[in-house]
């Protein structure tokens, strides 16, 4: 490769994100405002995704906490909405997710694979129960009524978390942290012996991503009107992330970016068309993706640049057929 | 100069005292071995000294510090390296991030990138693995993975290296150059402690050696001393053999 088309490359891509950005910015003016509340949608689950990839893609720990955090973030919303102004309670309604996040890291970062799966899966219901309990015991109320706001706003707000939170993964991921992160995916126990406070590593960056959850949750909640433990604590936001940075590729930044927006679009189309069978489209989507796209939509599109998806796939298949033989 | 020092370090697994009251120094600049059958507790001994595991009792000092009770990547920082037997390389990284990585962390002092790069690059040059630097670390040999390890563990700018049979699966010319990265290593004032099987390197590189047997320390000396001790020979003889003379 020579330099031109080196620093080609090099400004072609931020080229295209701000150009993306500015058409995003202004699409309210000349898209219906049905068109903006699905934007909306689409950025919130790039923001849950990519929250969710930041810790989860380069370590491997799987969390299924993503629904507490937003949950919390809603919940916030709801309770201060009517009495901070609306930065207020986005900031802060990602600062009790960190809080949240540090105590569920002190906790459970010591368990491994399917155990720390389980545990923040269980945080989610444990959450949920707590504060149906608190309603009906202390409150003596039946969810919450949650200030609204115009939804142009809610769109701009969302803009802000989706690029502060690229801004975070890329730099997360282009720090030496990023390179601790993935070697604490790889080996933990090597990680610690050359010199890595993986706990602190991980506890930081769990809690680090966790803020753009909760505050996009303040946010949407503002255009749910009416939550309740159930509508908030959806364990629906803890899979769905899962799902989707899979889907679009876990080793790069862009993967669950792709992934989100192609789900998400996915799902307002399908929900109106087959409202009762779209959760099984998704799965079959899923499965044959992960059977056949081990490295997502990324890997696919770096597979088709390189003009070799053919012998790509053959060697996909190549390999699939030598591990049956090894079993 | 004793860099490193134990005293009556034990450490039971459940019942099994893997490591029992073991007390030993290593002289600064020296190269000592640790010797002794499949299970005698070498690699739990080296697992209590980098702080993988907290002991039962004892105690360890590096430098006349007391480590035991320290995490490891605290011990790493302070200048304490290992190895591992079975190599635990970052298969997914490529050979320099892996190096960079020991480069960025290890150290008491903070790195910039640019730097950890090019001590990362020094660190590989030194286990001739220089040429290698863009390929996953889980593409290479196992000779290769195995002076990686090296190279990780020397980016943290150790005083002192661990080394879990680094020669366990190499073939005889990978051998030779280990033991002379190993004598160069010694030359730069790099203390080495080595658990090893190929006897060929023990009596050609060590300065001292010690032997374990079941947990315990049986014997402690220059490479001529241990070799011909009895105790020893009783137990590369044969385990029953001992057995039977300390039962009868
Ligand atoms: N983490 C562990 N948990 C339980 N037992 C262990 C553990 N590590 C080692 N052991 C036991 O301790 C004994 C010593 O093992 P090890 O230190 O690996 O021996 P060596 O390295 O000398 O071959 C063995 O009986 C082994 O099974
Ligand atoms: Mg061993």
């Amino acid at each position: 490769m020579n330099r031109v088309a080196l620093t080609s490359k090099k400004f072609l891509l931020p080229g295209l994100m701000i150009i993306a950005l500015i058409l995003l910015v202004t699409s309210p003016s000349y898209i219906s405002a049905y068109k903006v509340m699905l934007l909306t949608s689409i950025l919130m689950y790039i923001v849950v995704s990519v929250s969710w990839a930041i810790f989860s893609g380069p370590t491997g720990y799987i969390s299924l906490a993503s629904a507490a955090f937003f949950g919390v973030g809603i919940y916030t919303a709801a309770i201060l909405g009517r009495i901070l102004p609306l930065t207020y309670v986005i900031i802060i309604g990602g600062l009790v997710s960190v809080v949240l996040a540090l105590i569920v890291g002190v906790i459970t970062l010591r368990l491994k694979g399917m155990y720390f799966a389980i545990f923040t899966f269980g945080l989610v219901e444990l959450l949920k129960h707590f504060l149906l309990w608190w309603e009906i015991n202390i409150t003596g109320t039946r969810g919450r009524f949650v200030i609204s706001v115009h939804s142009e706003t809610v769109f701009y707000v969302m803009i802000i978390i989706f690029v502060a939170v690229l801004l975070t993964a890329y730099l997360i991921k282009h720090s030496k942290y990023g390179l601790a992160l993935q070697s604490i995916g790889e080996y933990e126990e090597a990680a610690e012996h050359i010199g890595i406070n993986v706990t602190m590593v991980k506890i930081a960056t769990f809690a680090i991503s966790s803020f753009f959850i909760g505050s996009a949750g303040a946010i949407i909640a503002t255009r749910w009107t009416y939550v309740d433990p159930y509508i908030a604590f959806n364990p629906i936001f803890s899979f769905m992330p899962v799902l989707m940075s899979i889907f679009g590729g876990l080793g790069q930044l862009f993967g669950p970016v792709l992934g989100a927006a192609f789900f998400a679009y996915l799902e307002e189309s399908l929900i109106t068309k087959f409202p009762y069978h779209y959760m099984l489209i998704f799965g079959i989507i899923l499965v044959v993706a992960i059977l056949y796209l081990p490295d997502g939509l990324i890997g696919l599109a770096k597979k088709w640049k390189k003009g070799s998806l053919s012998s790509g796939l053959v060697e996909l298949l190549q390999k699939r057929q030598k591990g049956r033989k090894e079993v | 100069m004793r860099i490193l020092e134990a005293e009556s370090v034990t450490k039971y697994f459940g019942g099994m005292a893997a490591v029992s009251d073991v007390g030993f120094h290593v002289d600064k600049g020296e190269i000592l071995g640790v010797i002794g059958p499949n299970g005698a507790g070498k690699t739990t001994l080296f697992n209590l000294i980098s702080g993988a595991l907290p002991l039962s009792s004892g105690e360890i000092r590096f430098k006349g510090r007391k480590t035991s009770g320290l995490k490891a990547h605290q011990i790493c920082r302070l200048g304490l390296a290992r190895t591992f037997q079975l190599v635990k390389v970052f298969g997914n990284l490529s050979v320099l991030q892996n190096v960079m990585l020991g480069s960025l962390f290890g150290k008491q002092v903070v790195t910039s990138q640019a730097d950890a790069m090019r001590e990362a690059m020094e660190s590989l040059e030194f286990v001739g693995l220089a040429k290698e630097i863009n390929a996953p670390a889980k593409d290479l040999t196992l000779g290769n993975q195995k002076r990686l390890e090296v190279a990780r563990a020397l980016a943290t700018k150790p005083e002192v290296l661990m080394l879990d049979e680094l020669m366990a699966g190499l073939n005889p010319t990978e051998i030779s150059e280990a033991i002379a990265d190993m004598k160069r290593l010694k030359d730069q004032g790099i203390t080495i402690i080595m658990i090893e099987h190929v006897m060929k390197v023990i009596m050609s590189v060590c300065d001292r050696i010690i032997v374990l047997h079941h947990g315990k320390k049986i014997a402690d000396g220059t490479p001529q001393e241990v070799t011909t001790s009895s105790k020893v020979i009783e137990v590369y003889l044969g385990d029953s053999e001992i057995e039977c003379s300390t039962a009868g």
